[in-house]
């Protein structure tokens, strides 16, 4: 296996872009990354797209994608895991280059989710749930997180002000991110008093609609010297695994099994602990969300993870910080683009580029990034080269 | 879209709580599978589901799915049967401040969606007091 390099990244400033088509969106962040590299030739492209045919009636992505950024004949496949289409559709793309069968790989992830009302949004997503045994019975996605964070809240003694204290450290981060959808500081008191959504989670627990889209270029760490200036991030390691789609089948709604199980085979592949890791990207769908994966990623013990926001210790100068970017919920959340963001946001980290969201010393990343309810969970490991 | 082809073949689960035991490890699977998670085995038996079972978790939802809006409000939970099957469901006919995580409850035949004035009445079951 042949070790495999970050060596361009693209973004767009994420939020409700109207005026920015599905396909446009995606070229946009393909040529970004493009323009840190010197790369004339793309072997193939994966793309992660939860649910194109919903959010604006297309399928058929790879190929599109392709045709608009101006490519033929290459190899253009969408990669689909629910909301970790991003992270998945990375792991598909390391996969090719390590491998020896392809040397210069596009993976980007696009989500345009504002085309369609609050109603077809909500439809869309519920279909990452089991739509005949959840969903049939007025199951919503909030609605399955909130379950999680009633059972979490009632096991472990969390308070309200806990659970408020992920939103608001993220958008106190995200403050500091220009791509951020949504950068503004909000307080405790502003999560606990807004719209009820699902009893417990308020929106301010919610990551937002999105529409954004994020692409990286990998070749073999062999060749990324020659092909860009910018300082090569090698993914060091890359798992995936898959839990019960219901969340009435899981043994505990209080820990998330697939997330425990992809980063425990992540971590093994790169030879390092989870103490090991500087800085981490989460999947915080919601705030509950962020909590149990601190936990399962094994930041936290079991019920740790509410107090440990709280005080503080996810924070940028914390002692493991999480989601210096402002994370799904201020950063926004185009779910088949927020895998590939994230990994984004590590090569910064790890180049020592993200500005006032500097994590200091950052020399190990990971990203967590989860479909439905924890029906599936894509980690990965990376280090400066 | 309620498509009737959809709807008629879940009916043994959501009309009659059709469940399927592992003749191999004893493990119920509500709705049935083909296979079992535990230990592989292919052969089930059915068995029917009991009425009543313990509250696991729940919630309120305020902002739902269009074909529930005309109920928003409405309470949600995890139901376990005492053969250890879990299934989510409405909770119906009781204040939403007297919910509790552990109650015990009762599973009725209820209908649970409505495809506009025209279309396929949906029915299933619903979390009840239990009387």
């Amino acid at each position: 296996m042949r070790d495999v390099a970050i060596i361009g990244v693209g973004l767009q400033k994420w939020g409700e872009l109207w005026e920015k088509s599905f396909r446009d969106l995606f070229v946009e962040a393909a040529l970004n990354a493009l323009a840190e590299t010197k790369v004339d030739k793309l072997d193939h492209m994966y793309i992660g797209c939860m649910s194109g045919g919903l959010f604006v009636g297309q399928e058929h992505i790879g190929a599109i994608m392709a045709d608009y950024l101006g490519q033929r004949y290459l190899g253009a496949t969408r990669v689909e895991s629910a909301c970790a289409s991003g992270g998945a559709a990375l792991r598909a793309g390391f996969i090719d280059v390590a491998s020896g069968m392809s040397d210069i790989v596009l993976v980007g992830g696009v989500e345009k989710m504002t085309d369609v009302s609050g109603d077809g949004a909500t439809y869309a997503l519920a279909t990452a749930a089991d739509q005949e045994y959840e969903v049939y019975n007025g199951a919503t996605f909030p609605g399955l997180y909130a379950l999680m964070a009633r059972a979490y809240m009632e096991k472990f003694g969390a308070t309200r002000d806990q659970l408020s204290a992920v939103p608001v450290k993220n958008h106190e981060n995200g403050l500091n991110n220009p791509n951020a959808q949504y950068q503004m500081k909000i307080s405790v008191d502003d999560v606990n008093k807004s719209v009820m959504v699902a009893d417990p989670l308020r929106i301010l627990d919610c990551s937002p609609i999105t529409d954004g889209a994020a692409a990286l270029i990998l070749c073999p760490l062999e060749m990324a010297k020659k092909l860009s200036d910018k300082p090569a991030i090698k993914i060091i390691g890359s798992a995936m695994a898959s839990d019960t789609i219901a969340l009435h089948d899981r043994r505990d709604f209080t820990t998330l099994d697939a997330v425990k199980m992809s980063s425990m085979a992540a971590l093994k592949m790169a030879g390092k602990a989870v103490h090991d890791v500087n800085v981490t990207e989460v999947h915080d769908c919601f705030s509950i969300a962020e909590i149990i994966v601190s936990e399962s990623l094994g930041f936290f013990a079991c019920g740790k993870g509410a107090a440990a926001a709280a005080n503080g210790e996810t924070r940028i100068d914390g002692k493991f910080p999480i989601n210096p970017s402002g994370g799904l919920k201020s950063k926004g959340h185009p779910v088949g683009a927020t895998g590939v963001a994230q990994a984004i946001e590590i090569t910064y980290q790890l180049r020592g580029e993200a500005g006032k969201r500097q994590v200091k010393n950052a020399r190990v990343g990971m990203t967590q990034n989860m479909g439905g309810s924890g029906g599936s969970s894509v980690v990965h490991v990376m280090e400066v080269a | 879209m309620m498509f009737p082809a959809r709807y008629h073949r879940e009916m043994p689960h959501r009309y009659r709580m059709e469940a399927s035991k592992c003749k191999k490890c004893g493990a119920v699977y509500f709705p049935h599978r083909l296979i079992c998670r535990e230990c592989k085995g292919r052969e089930f038996e059915t068995i029917t589901l009991s009425e009543r079972g313990k509250l696991l978790s729940y919630t309120v939802i305020h902002t739902p799915a269009s074909q529930f809006k005309d109920i928003a409000p409405y309470a949600l939970g995890i139901l376990e049967t005492k053969e250890g099957a879990k299934l989510t469901a409405q909770i119906v006919d009781l204040p939403y401040e007297e919910i509790r995580t552990g109650m015990e409850l009762q599973i009725e035949f209820r209908r649970v969606q409505t495809d506009g004035h025209e279309g396929v009445l949906a029915y299933g079951y619903k979390l009840v007091p239990v009387m």
